[in-house]
């Protein structure tokens, strides 16, 4: 074949796949028309601070409903599951914490708990989080100093938002699990199960 | 001139050949249209295949169903309103299955959109869904049936040729199971047959 048909086709394929990427995230209905839906976005915008093995940088941030929770409290007790998500309102995040307030006991199983962290003020987080039914798991505001906490970890991106990362902490406080996921896309939930699994092995 | 007619052709075909598969529908599926092709996969389990009259293996269009009517909820486990509505969906299939002049005429689906298989079988643990729910985890389906929101029910009428018929297109959950299969039926025009 020659070389400009080649490029021809490779030029369509291109395009199809353009045309194909859609979002189809942040579809439940309750969130209604308050979703705003940016373009597809650089998949990831950060260098990581931290790596498997490291013990968990600690931290201290205000939960949504109330007190502040800090890292620590969890050394020795608990397996701990942080999920970043980039912000509040936006389709991808409004699509995933929901489907973690529904396991619970995959959590509870593996005696693990989930900290669920955005750079969103408190009460920003608190209307979006409402829109999920009751959570069982903490919303903390990394909202001031300004994602700071993100930034330490090394998910802070360049405009102010966090990647949408997955960090799984053992008990002893060691990272044992990094997934600095494409943000343009939900982790599927196996993939915290099957870490969280691990741990117990 | 002839190269760049031959590299449009050939770019127009792939588009056109894609985009009836890949790119999403403009709209949700109207009443009074049929539905977009749609394969799922025969279920695994012995009892969901013979729920729908299914063959053992491979692959079925949702019309081939062995009912006159198939509801086809659209939903997603990371939905708060579907996982606040299923134990109405659950209800629903009940009022279905315990009434003997409705069982083999009016079959309920899921279609979990973007969800993993992994995602469906979690979402059916937690809300002991016992119709079949199936794995949509790269929106394809949900693509084709126009991006819509969930929950979301569509009902379609099967014919004694085969062929068939949407009646029902529309937002929302189940709510009020009796409601709802009542509107169901009589939409369908399964009530009129006096199965109620």
């Amino acid at each position: 074949m020659k070389k400009s048909n080649c490029l021809s086709i490779l030029l369509g394929i291109v395009l199809i796949f353009l045309l194909g990427i859609t979002s189809s995230y942040g579809l439940s209905d309750a969130f209604k028309d308050n979703i705003y839906h940016p373009e597809n976005l650089k998949p990831t915008d950060s260098v990581l601070k931290v790596k498997i093995g490291d013990r968990a940088p600690d931290f201290t941030l205000p939960a949504v409903f109330g007190g502040k929770i800090s890292l620590s409290r969890y050394l020795g007790k608990k397996n701990v599951v942080i999920s970043f998500v980039p912000a509040a309102w936006t389709p991808v995040c409004s699509d995933q914490w929901p489907g973690y307030n529904i396991v619970k006991g995959i959590f509870d199983k593996n005696d693990a708990i989930l900290l669920g962290i955005t750079v969103d003020n408190i009460p920003t987080l608190f209307a979006w989080t409402n829109q999920m039914g009751k959570l069982w798991f903490s919303v903390l505001s990394d909202f001031w100093p300004h994602g700071r906490v993100a930034d330490r970890y090394g998910v802070l991106r360049s405009n102010g938002v966090t990647e949408r990362a997955l960090f799984v902490i053992d008990k002893k406080g060691i990272i044992r699990y990094i997934d600095v996921h494409d943000i343009n896309k939900r982790p599927r939930l196996e993939s915290i199960v099957r870490e969280l699994e691990k741990l117990n092995k | 001139m002839k190269k760049i007619l031959i590299h449009f052709i050939v770019l127009a075909v792939c588009v056109f050949v894609f985009s009836s598969t890949v790119m999403a529908a403009k709209s949700p599926p109207l009443k009074g249209a049929i539905l977009p092709e749609i394969n799922l996969a025969v279920p695994v389990k012995d009892s969901d295949r013979s729920y729908l009259g299914l063959p053992a293996s491979g692959f079925f269009k949702i019309p081939q169903i062995k009912a006159r009517v198939v509801l086809i909820e659209i939903f997603s486990m990371y939905c708060p309103h579907c996982q606040g509505d299923a134990h109405n969906a659950n209800k629903l299939y009940n009022m279905i299955e315990d009434n003997p002049k409705l069982k083999d005429k009016v079959k309920l689906i899921g279609i979990g959109a973007g969800n993993s298989s992994y995602e469906v079988e979690v979402f059916m643990k937690t809300y002991d869904i016992p119709f079949p729910l199936f794995a949509d985890m790269d929106f394809s389906i949900h693509k084709v049936l126009g991006e819509v929101r969930t929950p979301y029910f569509i009902g379609i009428k099967i014919n004694n040729d085969g062929t068939h018929r949407i009646f029902y297109s529309k937002l929302g959950g189940v709510n009020n199971p009796d409601q709802f299969l009542d509107l169901m039926l009589r939409l369908s025009g399964v009530k009129q047959g006096g199965v109620k």
